[in-house]
């Protein structure tokens, strides 16, 4: 499946900006297997005095910008054609969540997909005594690791609610679970601590999510902006799998990768220093439509 | 007792006893004095208890007028403490010293090994002699600065390392700190104070100077910035040791900077001056890394600068331990660090480290386990040392558990060697104290030069309060020692000798950050509108406690006007009074490092006189009286600052803040107290308030008229209290700001500033209207803003 997709993102600054220096995680990967990027094209209105791009730990594109003089707005564009690839077929050759750390103590690797890194609290998902009590009533030690991911996932979609209004990019998955209320962060931010809690090394994936679903299907959550999902480690044999908690589903033909972290703070899609004394606006819009052939 | 002892002052020493199972610096294992100490103790025991403690006063009266000190972490942030020192020396023979300094070396470049490898190829891991989890876990290891190699190829640069001697005499590495090692400074000031403790030649001509290593650490930070300048990158005022930051960057003659004052730009780090952007080569940061760029690094962090990974991606910028390398601190490193050192060197390590075990391997935790008695359990990923604040305690910990083992480091109990400190029960006179024997470690500081590791030579050691090494930390009542290392022979006395040839460029005197010239501004703004509030409310109290008529027009009429600078003239001591001295107290605390010692002291004496000994004053007399100990107080500062302060550029955005509030403050005087409808007495008071009483009876030989009053506090280009004149300070020092000329023309705040000073200085008393005031009032808000946008910002 062919996708053109198109995001734009806006924003206007109460004060005049004063030499600002913003990071980008905005253009997707090649992921062998799993999605080839056809055409990449990030537009920065206006044009930086400096733009520098290059991958980061993890393997996601970054770009830098700086103006030197100040700002008043700023539009941010990227336009994509991707193809994503369907997936295998789900076999779960993963070990009982028991034997993970031994399989986990043999990985002798330190590289941007090693699960060593995702295995602690980072920045952004801190250890939530509550998450941690939940996900252990749902996991028993000879279930699979994939069996696991699933159906933390499938618990959390049933006892959380999507409300855009409940949370804001600041919010810690400790009180997004409290109030069983969130967006796409949210979900994801709650799911990375829960399984981590389980020893099941866990990530976090932004990404696009197909705009309009195909015929027959309800259309998905989180749809008109960017999206995020988790992505866990099942062990040796299946390695990484995606799942979106907020659509309670694996991420499959429908998802575009775009960065992976431990949360999102490492793959953030704009972050910025502005010195700026007042507050800014933002507006984002994303179209995912597949390409007709 | 030992035949060398029994000769002494017995008194003395009557309690000093090598305990038992550990060993001393004193008397070596089978109870002899070591030689090193013989003539240093002989002396010392000769001296009668009075003598002992006006010598160790000497010392603590030394470093209280040098104003050293360190914060205590506590409920107020900025509580300072007397830096503790113990003023007995330890002292260490130099072939001893030697021996530590080789296994110091040894383990100096293996670590840059270590730490190139984790930021390379990665080959400790992938060959099993780390832990790939271990790594991972460490919020040190950070991830961007993976793949990026350091500019002039060396990770490490200035290191420290915490040893101690072991029940058998050897020495034992404790700790590593690499991240932003402190105590060079203190080390510094702690010669200081022994040098007044113990001025004779002998043993002073034996021991070996500190200075060489300074001059050779600075040479080596030169080196490393051929392209730019060298700084300090401090976390500011609020940091525990604050105060060494200021003045090692004094001693070495480096800019102290704090992240707000930097900025990157294609891809070079540049300093924020008041000269345009400076560029900079290289940063001895005293910041722990994380928070050196709230982009790349710690999101949260509020004391660093976006961009600076960049730079040193760039290779633009080498740093001073490079980011990333405090991975190399925490405890559970020692458990590798011996076999490491096989494998990549093939050698011991010539000065072991204390043994260590890491939890997250099944045979060291059945260990750890079955050995807990013996050792100290605690965070794997803490730096601190063993018996340090959130450190491990004997026997497993209450959270201890098999998933959880890698969490948890073992470290050998070890018990530390002891040294003689002079010790004194709580309040008890010096004079009364004992010596007695008090665990101690000894920190060595190391360079890297062209020539190799260099090292420091003594200077720093930590005393423990009691006798068990749990309480040697200084903020749980800890002290610190001068480490002498004596020689047989006199040492050649190298002072800083001004460095030879390309060694060492000075940076220039001229280049002061925005940041600080801003500060500097405020601070004399705040100081003159200090002033200007004390007079005021001494004015009042004054007109007080002299009327018994409470409806007194000029009394009305201040009550009506003080509002208007914030003061309430029901306060005898206005909370508006404090907030001024309290805002000029920060901002001066800020810059400390261009300030005299003098200086800041006469700030918070000012600072403390009027929260806490004026408080209280009633209305009336005792107000006016206690105005004018705070007069004195600030006049005080002043004349420091005129008299002492060198003429950087810095001095000169003080003064322009000085004259600026003084114009205003005049202006506004005139407003209130020589409109035509000012009540009786109002010019008199006006002339009080600026201070030109005697000046007005001397020029004018008459009553007070409008124009007399107008012409002396407006007019009078010689009298510092009037308007013409600080509208002429304001002149000459902005003709001096650097690029005051542009292209042969004059810069905007001269343009400005030149054609007000001419109208005053044409106009004729009557000319001096209310209108006109305020139009100067709003003329010189305007100065305050050309001023900040070309130079502060």
């Amino acid at each position: 499946m062919i996708y053109d997709i198109a995001l734009a993102i806006d924003y206007g600054y109460a004060a005049r900006s004063d030499r600002s220096r913003t990071l980008m995680r905005l253009l997707p990967p090649d992921l062998p297997g799993a999605q080839t990027v056809l055409s990449r094209r990030l537009h920065i209105d206006p044009a930086p005095d400096e733009r520098r791009d290059w991958l980061d730990f993890f393997g996601n594109a970054t770009t830098s910008a700086v103006w030197h003089t100040p700002l008043n707005a700023l539009r941010i564009s990227v336009d994509l054609g991707v193809e994503r690839l369907a997936p295998p077929p789900l076999t779960d050759l993963s070990p009982a969540l028991a034997d993970l750390p031994a399989a986990l103590a043999a990985v002798r690797d330190l590289g941007a997909r090693s699960p060593h890194h995702f295995r602690r609290p980072s920045a952004r998902v801190a250890q939530v005594d509550a998450i941690e009590t939940f996900a252990r009533a749902l996991a028993g030690p000879r279930d699979t690791v994939i069996e696991t991911v699933q159906s933390l996932g499938h618990a959390l979609h049933a006892e959380m609610q999507f409300d855009a209004a409940a949370t804001s990019v600041e919010t810690g998955p400790a009180q997004a679970f409290a109030q069983r209320r969130g967006v796409c962060q949210d979900f994801a931010h709650v799911m990375i601590a829960g399984l981590r809690a389980l020893g099941v090394p866990a990530g976090y994936v932004s990404g696009f999510l197909r705009t309009e679903p195909p015929p027959g299907q309800p259309r998905l959550e989180g749809a008109d902006a960017m999206h995020a999902w988790v992505s866990a480690w099942t062990g040796p044999a299946t390695g990484w799998m995606a799942f979106d908690p907020t659509n309670d589903q694996w991420a499959g033909l429908d998802y575009v990768v775009v960065a992976q972290g431990r949360d999102y703070l490492d793959v953030a899609p704009v972050l910025g220093s502005l010195r700026s004394a007042g507050g800014q606006v933002s507006r984002h819009s994303v179209d995912m439509i597949p390409r007709a052939d | 007792m030992p035949r060398s002892l029994s000769r002494l002052d017995a008194d003395l020493f009557a309690d000093y006893r090598r305990l038992s199972g550990v060993a001393d610096e004193l008397f070596d294992a089978e109870g002899r004095m070591r030689p090193v100490w013989q003539r240093f103790v002989h002396r010392f025991a000769r001296l009668s208890p009075d003598e002992i403690a006006s010598r160790f006063e000497r010392g603590n009266h030394y470093l209280r007028d040098a104003g050293v000190y360190f914060r205590q972490y506590s409920a107020d942030p900025l509580a300072e403490r007397d830096w503790p020192l113990a003023p007995i020396p330890v002292i260490l023979h130099e072939g001893e010293w030697q021996t530590i300094c080789a296994g110091l070396a040894q383990r100096a470049d293996l670590l840059e090994q270590v730490v190139s490898d984790l930021y390379g190829p990665g080959r400790l891991v992938a060959d099993g002699h780390l832990p790939a989890e271990l790594i991972a876990a460490s919020g040190q290891w950070l991830r961007p600065m993976v793949g990026i190699a350091p500019k002039g190829g060396h990770f490490l640069h200035y290191l420290a390392f915490e040893i101690g001697r072991s029940p058998d005499g050897s020495w034992l590495v404790l700790g590593d700190r690499l991240q932003a090692p402190s105590g060079a400074g203190f080390a510094l000031e702690n010669r200081m104070a022994t040098g007044r403790i113990f001025p004779e030649r002998f043993p002073r001509a034996h021991i070996h100077r500190l200075a060489g290593f300074f001059q050779d650490f600075r040479a080596a930070l030169a080196g490393l910035s051929v392209d730019g300048g060298a700084a300090i990158l401090t976390p500011g005022p609020s940091n525990d040791t604050y105060y060494e930051h200021t003045y090692i960057a004094r001693y070495l003659g480096l800019p102290l900077l704090e992240g707000e004052d930097l900025l990157v730009e294609n891809g070079a780090a540049k300093v924020r001056t008041i000269e345009g952007p400076q560029p900079l080569g290289v940063l001895w940061r005293r910041i722990d890394a994380q928070f050196a760029d709230p982009l790349e690094l710690n999101a949260d962090s509020r004391i660093g600068t976006p961009g600076l990974v960049e730079a040193v991606r760039q290779g633009r910028l080498a740093m001073v331990n490079a980011l990333g390398t405090g991975v190399l601190e925490m405890r559970a490193m020692m458990a590798f660090l011996p076999r490491i050192a096989q494998v990549l060197t093939g050698q011991p390590l010539a000065l072991p480290n204390i043994a260590t075990w890491w939890c997250g391997g099944e045979a060291e935790r059945r260990y750890v386990q079955q050995n807990a008695a013996r050792m100290l359990i605690g965070p794997a990923l803490s730096p601190d040392l063993p018996f340090d604040a959130d450190g491990a305690s004997p026997g497993l910990p209450a959270d201890w558990s098999e998933e959880a083992g890698a969490r948890f480091v073992g470290q050998e109990a070890v018990a530390l060697s002891t040294t003689p400190a002079w010790v004194t029960e709580d309040g008890q006179p010096l004079s009364l104290g004992r010596v007695e024997p008090r665990p101690m470690t000894v920190r060595v500081f190391a360079a890297r030069t062209p020539s190799g590791w260099r090292f420091m030579p003594g200077g720093y050691a930590r005393i423990g309060k009691a006798g068990d090494a749990t309480a040697l930390a200084m903020q749980k009542g800890g002290s610190v020692a001068d480490v002498w290392i004596v020689s047989d022979r006199p040492v050649p006395n190298l002072s800083l000798r001004p460095a030879a040839g390309n060694a060492f460029r000075r940076a220039s005197p001229g280049v002061v950050p925005s940041r600080a010239a801003d500060n500097l501004f405020w601070l004399g703004r705040y100081v003159e509108r200090t002033e200007d509030a004390i007079r005021l409310i001494r004015a009042y109290h004054t007109r007080l406690a002299t009327t018994d008529n409470p409806a007194d027009p000029l009394l009305r009429r201040m009550e009506a006007f003080l509002p208007g600078h914030g003061i309430d003239p029901g306060q005898p001591m206005p909370d508006a009074l404090l907030a001024r001295i309290g805002a000029a107290r920060a901002c001066a605390g800020k810059v400390r490092d261009r300030f005299s010692v003098d200086g800041w002291a006469a700030l918070v004496d000012l600072h403390r006189t009027a929260e806490e000994t004026l408080r209280a004053i009633r209305p009336g007399d005792d107000a006016a009286r206690g105005m004018s100990v705070l007069l004195r107080k600030i006049t005080g500062f002043s004349g420091l600052v005129q008299d002492n302060m060198y003429r950087f550029q810095g001095w000169r955005f003080l003064t322009l803040g000085r004259a600026l509030e003084r114009a205003d403050a005049l202006a506004t005087l005139l407003i209130a107290l020589a409109g035509p409808d000012a009540p009786e007495g109002s010019l008199d008071l006006a002339v009080e308030v600026a201070d030109s009483t005697i000046t007005h009876r001397r020029r004018y030989a008459v009553e007070t008229s409008r124009e007399s009053v107008v012409d002396l506090l407006a007019l009078d280009g010689d009298n510092p209290r009037s308007i013409l004149f600080q509208l002429r300070v304001m002149r000459d020092q902005a003709a001096t700001l650097p690029g005051a000329m542009e292209n042969g023309r004059l810069a905007p705040l001269s343009r400005a500033l030149v054609p007000i000073e001419a109208l005053v200085s044409v106009l004729a008393p009557a000319q001096v209207t209310e209108a006109r005031l305020r139009r100067l009032r709003r003329d010189l808000a305007r100065m305050s803003d050309l001023l900040t946008d070309a130079y502060l910002r």
